[in-house]
């Protein structure tokens, strides 16, 4: 079973990169790019079946290591 | 006074850390990450500056899942005195011995140069050398030294005189000019600037003999 991890910075959380991004972006003339909010994506390939148990480890795993939950959120997808 | 130095892949301040410390008269004991305890009759465990684990995920946070982790965090659990300067810092914000977090410099660059610091509190064995107040300069070296704390935090670590020291000239972003941070129990210090790399006018400045001073005084009183 294969998880994806897409890990984000919290709302309210400033992001600098994501600012500078925005910044190039308008720079190359594309307008009306409001914000930008840059994260990272997590691919796992897992030897679980269970989906339930699969859940619940890669879910220690992001409060564990892969995220830091004080300045970032983190979402998985299972498939 | 017997101090440990932590050495992480990709650490690169941990020998001058040791003569940091050496030379404020300590005994230092070298330390791998691999190691699962510290050694006997430790009085302060140092966790150097550099690019652990190449800065990997993020700053700090594979160095704090490595084995000599757990003894570190044991040892600061029974009021053992722990300094981390620069990545060490994030490592200790990774090992939530420190609050927190460490994020990019606001101006998205490294940056490297002396910064003109006021120490906040003298009351911890790392900053007792100096009065409150008291104006010094040591050298940053850094691309994630951004201490981001809610307004609650900040509130609190202010209420709790846990400021150790802030810049007078913010060079990084950090809420409220934070530069460094003291745990409740004001055993543990986390700094980005770098006193060990201040220990003599040859190197630019020696303000950071101070610390070393204080905390080999401490140990060795005690």
């Amino acid at each position: 079973m294969k998880a994806r991890i897409q890990i984000m910075l919290r709302d309210g959380v400033l992001d600098p990169q994501g600012e500078a991004v925005r910044h190039a972006l308008g720079t190359l003339g594309f307008e009306g790019v409001e914000g930008v909010r840059q994260g990272k994506v997590i691919e796992l390939d897992l030897a679980h079946t269970d989906r339930a148990a699969a859940e619940a480890e890669v879910t220690a795993m992001c409060e564990k290591l892969l995220a830091n939950t004080v300045i970032e959120s983190y979402r998985i997808e299972l498939g | 006074m017997r101090a440990a130095v932590v050495t992480f892949p990709g650490s690169n301040c941990d020998r001058d850390l040791a003569v940091a410390f050496e030379a404020a008269g300590a005994e230092v004991v070298r330390v791998w990450h691999k190691d699962t305890a510290l050694p006997a009759g430790i009085d302060v465990v140092g966790l150097p500056g550099g690019f652990s684990f190449g800065d990997y995920l993020r700053c700090g946070a594979i160095a704090a899942r490595a084995p000599i982790a757990e003894a570190v965090r044991g040892f600061a659990g029974r009021g053992g005195a722990v300094l981390g300067i620069c990545n060490g810092f994030q490592v200790l914000i990774e090992l939530g011995l420190l609050p927190g977090a460490l994020m990019r410099n606001a101006g998205l660059k490294f940056v490297c140069r002396p910064a003109a610091l006021r120490v906040e509190t003298a009351a911890s064995p790392f900053t007792s050398g100096w009065q409150a107040g008291a104006r010094i300069t040591l050298p940053v070296a850094h691309h994630d030294g951004n201490y981001v704390a809610d307004a609650e935090l900040e509130a609190r670590l202010r209420g709790e005189d846990r400021i150790a020291m802030t810049y007078l000239d913010n060079p990084n972003g950090s809420s409220g000019d934070v530069a460094a941070v003291l745990s409740q129990d004001r055993r543990v210090l986390g700094m980005m600037p770098h006193p060990e790399r201040a220990i003599s006018g040859a190197l630019g400045s020696a303000d950071g003999s101070a610390l070393f001073r204080a905390l080999t005084d401490a140990f060795t009183a005690a």
